[in-house]
């Protein structure tokens, strides 16, 4: 394999990756979607009030663990985290693309963008 | 009402404000969270965060489209990244002490602009001018695909856009919106880039920009997987079709209808948050 990625080349895996990832969180939204709605159709909606006592849906590690358990609601959780994962992986794919081309200007930039992402997706802190 | 029927109804109009959003090039994000606080009385925090999802899949579903065609300003986008998540940040960690009131003033004001400059004839502005200092050293001057070869263009306004960028992260997170107006507004006017890689870049950008905050706004329990799920199905759905029938549609009667229900629904915003005062 040669060590550069022409811009061509990096546009065209941008958006694979954009439109494959859309795909699935998309697919596993939908099962979780129908499951919870099999489940859970008839129950009363409550949303208009915001509820402050924290959930295992709200942490990486709860969600994980409520797919494992099949609980639809963390199905769903799963795919939207997959969805917000999404744009996040569009970054690092552009820093491989930019470390190729050893552009260090950009690899410094987007590895900082890719930082900003990470410390609010995995720690939840602003 | 039970679950069953309010995940229909708010797919029906979450896919109602993904077609009339993709057909106008406004997004659907702009009326995500009106339409669910003001119909479905839903609180705006899980408004914002079913939003900010949606507002996810749409742009990222066009980006994959534009990049491949070569639109897009790829550097452009990454280096005015760092103002959006920057911004969106900032908003989230803001998002918690400003009073929801606050919010739908904000909303409503932002909506109207954003009516506002969608009824504003564009400018046609020269693409070939001086480029900035810091456009040279960034190499932010590119070109795009014309039939008769690549055109050329220069970068200018850099700092300036940057700053209204970073605003753009701000607004999104707090709102709950792709900020698209105002990336686009930045780049077109500001930065003079050509309108068409303006709105592509700004749709590159409004996915990552979104992340950022919606990553924060999980952990914070404002991302509700039964109320995001029909959002961002119904919202992606009626992006899809609307992209798919642009060519035939008639777009300057849609842009009117929408933007009057844009304007509509910033009153209702503005007196949500007043009436809440008295």
């Amino acid at each position: 394999m040669r060590a550069q990625w022409t811009d061509h080349e990096v546009e065209q895996m941008i958006g694979r990756l954009l439109q494959i990832g859309v795909m699935i969180a998309a697919a596993v939204v939908t099962v979780g979607g129908a499951m919870f709605l099999v489940q859970h159709g008839r129950d009363p909606v409550g949303y208009h009030q915001f509820s402050t006592s924290p959930s295992p849906l709200w942490t990486l590690g709860g969600i994980v663990g409520g797919v494992a358990a099949l609980d639809s609601a963390s199905i769903v959780q799963f795919g939207l985290v997959l969805l917000i994962a999404t744009p996040v992986m569009r970054v690092a794919l552009t820093l491989v693309a930019f470390a190729r081309q050893r552009d260090r200007l950009y690899i410094a930039l987007t590895a900082v963008v890719l930082a900003l992402l990470l410390y609010g997706l995995i720690w939840g802190r602003a | 009402m039970t679950l069953d029927i309010f995940a229909l109804l708010v797919i029906l109009g979450s896919f109602l404000a993904g077609l009339l959003g993709a057909l106008t090039g406004l997004g659907g994000g702009l009326i995500v969270v009106p339409m669910l606080t003001l119909l479905f009385h839903v609180d705006i925090r899980y408004a914002i965060g079913a939003s900010l999802i949606s507002v996810i899949a749409t742009s990222s579903g066009a980006a994959a489209a534009y990049v491949r065609e070569g639109w897009t300003n790829v550097r452009v986008g990454i280096f005015l990244e760092l103002a959006t998540t920057m911004g969106a940040l900032g908003g989230a960690a803001l998002a918690g002490f400003i009073p929801t009131r606050a919010l739908a003033a904000l909303f409503g004001v932002v909506l109207l602009y954003s009516a506002f400059r969608s009824v504003q004839t564009r400018e046609e502005h020269a693409i070939d001018g001086p480029s900035h200092p810091w456009a040279k050293r960034l190499r932010l001057d590119s070109s795009y695909p014309t039939p008769n070869g690549e055109q050329r263009y220069s970068v200018q306004g850099v700092p300036a856009g940057f700053s209204l960028m970073f605003g753009a992260g701000i607004l999104s997170a707090l709102l709950g919106i792709g900020s698209g107006v105002i990336k686009v507004l930045a780049m077109d006017r500001t930065m003079k880039l050509p309108f068409k890689v303006s709105t592509t870049t700004s749709n590159f950008m409004i996915g990552v920009t979104a992340a950022a905050s919606a990553g924060v706004y999980l952990h914070r329990g404002y991302i509700e997987p039964a109320l995001a799920f029909p959002v961002m199905l119904g919202v992606l759905g009626g992006a899809l079709l609307g992209a798919r029938i642009l060519s035939r549609a008639n777009v300057k009667v849609l842009r009117v209808l929408f933007t009057a229900v844009v304007v509509v629904m910033a009153v209702q915003m503005l007196y949500k948050a007043l009436k809440a005062g008295g």
